[in-house]
């Protein structure tokens, strides 16, 4: 009564992700598959769930070979999958998703409703879920919608569930309901691995923990016996600094004033609905909130890319409200978007032209209109060496990078200027822990130039990590307000439900 | 006391919303257009002249219906309305009446239009309307071929190739094998050119509007070079039997809405059908709930369980089979013979009706329905002979789906996976 | 995106090495291996004829008639068919001085008018409008043609820049539409195009344009001074239109490769995001983009008008340039060299397509068939690939849409 992993691997056009991987989960036992971003720990369990084939080795359920072709025959085996990026339609209702695919119904295919409801009702009740059919999927929180998620699983007879980094995108007393559910499906018997990058969380829950790096198993922990460091060792392959260094911030005059904004989303929601704040030069202020409570469009609309219905931006006192992005990039502020791959790079250029990319318009790298390649390579082959971007040359496509070198080209193409404010977005999102504190250790250097800093991130770990002070995003709102070095995860957590919160 | 003080701060500087703004554009056009009408149709009618609707045809059971109004009247009246709307929409208030008030305001627009035209003459207004159902058929049915193949994240240009192909198809089958055999064969015609989309897109990643222009110009080029090698040789196989009406009993013979509705080929009751069992499949069967997840997420979908392949392999043939079901109704039904090109763009503005029907089958219809207007309306005027030079009026519908697309409808939201190549691993 | 594994894999490029120099090749997408430019589309040229020809073979009606009794040889007249129509097709593209002209001269607006849709497609649009474009910037410099009275080195120049400015119009009309309310610049070039059309049937009628004692939408003939010169003597129709067009070309792989706003174009080509990130006026780029290539395929409607014999304009100048740019634009991947020997070969097509029409009695419609088979398999290399067992992987397949996304 086992589910096996044996032997797998997978490459992709230059890399291996998985090498030669195994891997076994009991029922009722909780396995944490840990590694670093990009380490293989996904592709492994897409293989898993038959989303991916496999180039080598085999998956065994019960002692018997598992077809490794397509998610039915995993599902019909009893393997199930909550997607860290959700596999829910959003204009779907919560019952319509979860009966996707063994949708019950009457003749000529019309889907009965009451059991569809009913089916969700069950589950809701039996895990204690508090989930109601009818919601429209886009209309309920985050949290909400991992729920039901792990519905579908169960709906689906599930014997191993596998979580790819549920806690992503939970708050701190979320993540506590969570493990709650988990060990609930543990005490049914169920079989659950559970991924993450979070030590303290893959301590919290595991009877076992599983090590990948490179693609390749690194070894096994006892979570009763192991600590962070050991774990961290195994998951990098070398000790790693756990904190930021950083000394005091003093901070200087005011940079950024953002008063009353208020902003709608794609969809005309007041998604910002009046947040008032001030980042001063030499300091940071992180903003935490679960995703979806208005950063995204907040930063947007900072940088000129959304405009707003209400307020105003200042930045040095000057109203830059209705500034196209470029003029406000002019002023001196550093972008580093939330989505490096669809809004911080154009993949298919190079290197170089990914480089000069916000700044090709002007001298040295154009006259007029023609545009002077010579100087834009020689400038990128610096900031490459400069920014320790792993590539081996200038006109090589962005795509062949990794993600934190990609990344590294964005932070070196918005820090070699004169920065006034850098406004950040997820700045280590989807990074390896290499790349992390690189990208760290370059943005408290631009504080301690003088610069301000305003970092978005939906890791709560990094926004405690770098800010000075702290502030947290709820519903378009500032829900709270602390100090860096005194706030506890459990304040800030509570703040980003909502409840709680220095604010006045 | 601070909250209120940045509450007024607020306030101070607050702009629009895009539904606001819209809602102002329209109003402003409504005003434009209430003003033209005053000035064209109102002043430009002579005064006390009657124009005559004639709201029956000759073969109707009630005879000599019809509607006498003064044009000058009308139109003024017609005028004060629109203008009225119009500054009921640059106040923004209601806003969800923003499109109603659109559509109001040219149907009035049409209406005394059609008054001024007809100012001291007549006009046969339920020949119009009839007109305008027909028109509309090879539109709808485009749109529904659309809306099938974009449920499920493939984009369809190809339409305009379906269609002709299998009027083409059509007619030669009909000619040589019966009318059973050219219906048989046109839908054939458009299961395969749906499976060519099918098969470039998903099996090969070809961009799916390439694919769909390629469609195009494939039909146009064979059904052409064929016309001119064969067809112009062998005449025979273009003289199809023509399909002729099945009037319907006691239905037919209501007023204005008999001959409109009820008086019609196969064609027209087979859209009605096709309209209603798509929308009932699409928003509560399994097959329309399969599809539109593959439509919306077709990763969602996969790892449910269903295959995504399938499922768009499916709808696509499926739709492309709607567009022969049209492609028979043009060969067969109106002119009964096939000429190079003969489908002039239809395909395209079906397109269009689908997207300002909101990739929905009754919105299909209510576009289709307008397109249909504009053309019947330029037929009939042309008619009447009133000055416009007929390019202009023909240049009319293809105006419409630019107004269209151009944003009439306000935000529209298409499948989200819409035209994107889904690629497993 | 955390994981490798969950990236779309990078596109397969040879990892050859290049010396530093290579940036700038890399950059301006020269450079790139000879057999893998030419290959593909070698082999869809192949595969076009053959197709070709089995359609030739199965339209042969009269053939199909001695079918019943003599198979053989009714087969044999289907092969004959084959061949001369095919023997037609080279005599009339290459068989001559004449053919030689009429290739180059009917190269001309293609070669324009595929460079028109290249730019689109290298900033993300898709210019289905050419056609429209040709029209109207055809009778802008048709008005100039007929009542400008200049000096031939003036009013040539006069003309020409009219017909860009009177194609850039009507192609801005599409990016601005898309711009400012996102309506897909598909939909509204076809739409324009039959706008134009009609635009255009009406306008040969009017008194500004119809020639005198005419009955049909026919222009006067356009003043001397107007018309394109010949090169090689009234004889050959070849005129100095090809000199445009190639200097066209220089002209737009400048602008792509070498400019600053070409950089925007191919930009926003790849990810609008990413620009309007990177403080690009996507807006504005998508309008100047159109505008540049209605304004190239405004020049081809000047070659139609201004260098046409007899020199009367006919309301069907625009022929079937607008599709033939598109088909010769992806044949030519969209690079202004590529599109320069497409437009060439396909010149070459028409032209002997004329010839196999008059000798062969197999009408141009063939050209466009084979064309719509030559894009189908620049698209899909894997096809290619399939059917000749040929490792053609270097080619990737062309994206180049997405979606109605505004």
């Amino acid at each position: 009564m086992t589910l096996e992993l044996r032997g797998i691997t997978k490459r992709f056009p230059g890399v291996v992700a998985n090498d030669d991987v195994s891997l076994s989960v009991a029922p009722g036992e909780i396995i944490a598959l840990l590694g670093e971003n990009g380490a293989g720990k996904t592709t492994l369990m897409n293989i898993l769930f038959g989303l991916y084939s496999p180039d080598e080795g085999e998956v065994l359920i019960d002692g018997k070979q598992l077809e490794l072709s397509n998610p039915s025959a995993s599902i019909a085996a009893g393997v199930g999958m909550v997607h860290q990026h959700f596999m829910l339609v959003p204009v779907f209702t919560v019952a319509e998703n979860v009966v996707l695919g063994l949708e019950p119904t009457e003749a000529l295919g019309w889907i009965d409703k009451d059991a569809a409801d009913a089916m969700v009702r069950e589950i809701s009740d039996r895990y204690n879920l508090a989930v109601d059919p009818d919601s429209m999927v886009e209309d309920i929180p985050v949290g909400v919608q991992q729920r039901v998620e792990i519905i579908k699983v169960l709906v689906r007879n599930a014997r191993y569930i596998i979580f790819d980094e549920p806690t992503a995108v939970l708050t701190p007393q979320e993540v506590e309901e969570f493990f709650a559910i988990v060990r609930g499906l543990k005490e049914d018997g169920k079989g659950v691995i559970f991924i993450s990058h979070k030590l303290n969380e893959a301590l919290e829950i595991a009877d076992r923990i599983v090590v990948l790096r490179d693609g390749k198993s690194v070894g096994e922990a006892n979570p009763k016996t192991a600590t962070e460091n050991q774990l961290a060792e195994m998951m990098v392959g070398r000790p790693v600094e756990l904190e930021v260094q950083k000394g005091l911030a003093e901070p200087g005059k005011v940079v950024l004033s953002v008063e009353n904004l208020v902003v709608l989303d794609d969809r005309d929601h007041r998604t910002v609905d009046g947040v008032t704040f001030q980042v001063r030069a030499n300091e940071v202020v992180g903003i935490a909130g679960v995703q979806g409570n208005g950063q995204t469009e907040l930063v947007e609309s900072l940088t000129g890319m959304r405009p707003s219905l209400a307020g105003h931006v200042f930045v040095d006192g000057v109203d830059v409200t209705e500034w196209s992005p470029r003029a406000i990039h002019k002023l001196g502020i550093a972008h580093i978007p939330e989505d490096r791959q669809e809004s911080g790079l154009v993949l298919q250029f190079t290197v170089a032209e990914n480089m000069v990319l916000d700044s090709y318009y002007d001298r040295p790298y154009s006259r007029g209109i023609q545009m002077d390649w010579d100087v834009a390579a020689h400038s990128s082959e610096r900031l490459v060496d400069e920014y320790d971007v792993k590539t081996s040359r200038v006109d090589v496509p962005v795509s062949d990078l990794s993600g934190g070198n990609q990344q590294k080209v964005i932070v070196a193409r918005e820090f070699d200027r004169d920065v006034k404010l850098v406004v950040a977005s997820q700045p280590t999102r989807g990074v390896d822990v290499g790349s992390i504190e690189y990208i760290h250790k370059r943005i408290i250097e631009q504080r301690d130039e003088g610069a301000a800093v305003l970092i978005v991130s939906s890791e709560l770990d990094e926004v405690m990590a770098l800010s000075d002070r702290i502030l947290v995003m709820f519903k378009g709102r500032i829900a709270g307000e602390f100090e860096g070095a005194t706030a506890t995860t459990t304040e800030v957590g509570l703040a980003m439900l909502g409840s709680g919160g220095s604010h006045d | 006391m601070t909250a209120t003080a940045e509450l007024f701060e607020t306030e101070a500087r607050v702009r629009a919303t895009p539904e606001e703004r819209r809602s102002t554009i329209v109003g402003i056009v409504l005003i434009a257009l209430g003003v033209y009408v005053f000035w064209a149709f109102g002043l430009g009618s002579g005064a006390g002249l009657d124009a005559r609707f004639n709201l029956s045809l000759q073969t109707d059971r009630f005879q000599d219906l019809s509607w006498v109004v003064d044009a000058r009247t009308l139109s003024i009246l017609v005028a004060v309305i629109i203008v009225g709307l119009g500054i009921w929409r640059v106040t923004r208030s209601a806003l969800s009446w923003t499109n109603i008030s659109l559509a109001i305001g040219f149907g009035l627009f049409s209406l005394a239009f059609l008054a001024w035209a007809a100012a001291g003459g007549q006009f046969s207004l339920v020949g119009m309307l009839r007109s305008t159902v027909l028109l509309s058929v090879v539109v709808v049915l485009g749109a529904l071929t659309g809306l099938m193949c974009e449920r499920v994240g493939i984009i369809n240009i190809g339409i305009e190739g379906q269609l002709l192909a299998s009027a083409f198809a059509a007619v030669v089958l009909s000619s040589a094998f019966g009318t059973i055999a050219g219906l048989v064969g046109a839908l054939l015609t458009g299961g395969v050119l749906g499976l060519l989309l099918a098969w470039l897109t998903i099996r090969f990643h070809v961009d799916q509007i390439i694919a769909g222009v390629v469609i195009n110009f494939l039909a146009l080029g064979l059904t052409s070079l064929m016309t001119a090698r064969i067809l112009t040789d062998v005449q025979t196989l273009n003289a199809p039997e023509r399909i002729s009406a099945i009037r319907i009993p006691f239905l037919a013979d209501i007023p204005v809405l008999g001959p409109m509705l009820f008086d019609h080929s196969f064609f027209v009751y087979g859209m009605f059908i096709l309209l209603v069992g798509l929308h009932f499949g699409l928003f509560y069967t399994r097959w329309g709930l399969r599809s539109r997840s593959v439509g919306e997420h077709p990763k969602a979908a996969d790892t449910a369980g269903i295959n995504v392949y399938w499922v768009r392999y499916r709808n696509v043939v499926l739709g492309g089979m709607i567009a022969g079901f049209g492609g028979a109704f043009l060969g067969l039904s109106q002119v009964a013979r096939f000429e190079e090109n003969m489908t002039g763009g239809i395909g395209f503005i079906g397109l269009a009706a689908m997207i300002f029907g909101r990739w929905l089958p009754f919105g299909a219809l209510g576009a289709g329905l307008v397109f249909g207007f504009s053309r019947a309306v330029q037929q009939k005027v042309s008619i009447l002979g009133i000055g416009i030079p007929s390019e202009f009026l023909l240049m009319l519908p293809y105006i419409v789906v630019i107004v269209v697309v151009a944003g009439v409808v306000g935000k529209t939201r298409p499948p989200a996976a819409d035209g994107q190549p889904y690629i497993k691993q | 995106m955390t994981d490798q594994g969950t990236q779309s894999p990078p596109d397969e490029r040879p990892p050859n090495g290049r010396s530093f120099d290579g940036v700038m090749d890399r950059i301006a997408g020269i450079g790139e291996p000879i057999r893998r430019a030419l290959l593909l589309p070698t082999l869809a040229l192949v595969l076009a004829l053959v197709v070709g020809a089995f359609i030739i073979m199965v339209t042969d009606v009269d053939a199909w008639r001695r079918m019943g009794d003599e198979p053989l040889a009714a087969l044999g007249d289907m092969l004959d068919g084959v061949w001369v129509a095919y023997r037609e097709l080279f005599i009339g593209a290459f068989g001559s001085v004449r053919a030689l002209s009429e290739t180059l001269f009917t190269s001309t607006p293609l070669i324009l008018a595929g460079l028109a849709v290249a730019v689109g497609f290298r900033a993300g649009l898709f210019n289905i409008g050419a056609r429209g474009q040709i029209f109207v910037g055809g009778l802008f410099a048709l008005w100039v043609g007929l009542h400008v009275d200049l000096p031939a080195i003036l009013h040539i120049p006069v003309a020409v820049i009219a017909a860009m400015i009177g194609g850039g119009i009507w192609g801005g009309l599409a990016g601005l539409l898309k711009a400012r309310t996102g309506a897909h610049e598909v939909i509204t070039t076809i739409m324009l195009n039959f706008v134009a059309a009609f635009f255009t049937l009406w306008v040969l009628k009017t008194s500004v344009f119809q020639e005198e004692g005419s009955t049909i939408p026919k222009s006067a003939p356009i003043l001397e001074s107007a018309r394109l010169p010949t090169i090689f003597g009234s004889q050959y129709r070849i005129n100095i239109g090809i000199f445009i067009a190639i200097a066209a070309v220089f002209f737009v792989y400048w602008i792509l490769f070498r400019s600053t706003i070409g950089f925007e174009f191919r930009a926003a080509g790849f990810s609008p995001s990413a620009s309007l990130y990177a403080g690009m006026n996507v807006a504005f780029l998508y309008t100047a983009v159109m505008f540049l290539s209605g304004a190239l395929s405004g020049l081809a409607g000047a070659t139609q008008t201004l260098g046409l014999p007899p020199y009367t304009v006919t309301d069907n100048f625009a022929g079937n340039i607008g599709f033939d740019a598109i088909a010769l634009a992806l044949l030519g991947r969209s690079h202004p060299f590529g599109v320069l020997w497409s437009g060439l070969l396909f010149g070459a097509l028409i032209a002997g397509g004329r010839v196999m029409q008059a000798a062969a009695g197999v009408t141009v419609d063939l050209v466009i068939v084979m064309q719509s088979l030559i894009v189908i398999f620049i698209a899909a290399p894997e096809l290619v690939r399939a059917i000749f067992k040929v490792k053609a992987a270097e080619a990737e397949p062309t994206q180049v849409t997405t979606g109605w996304g505004a």
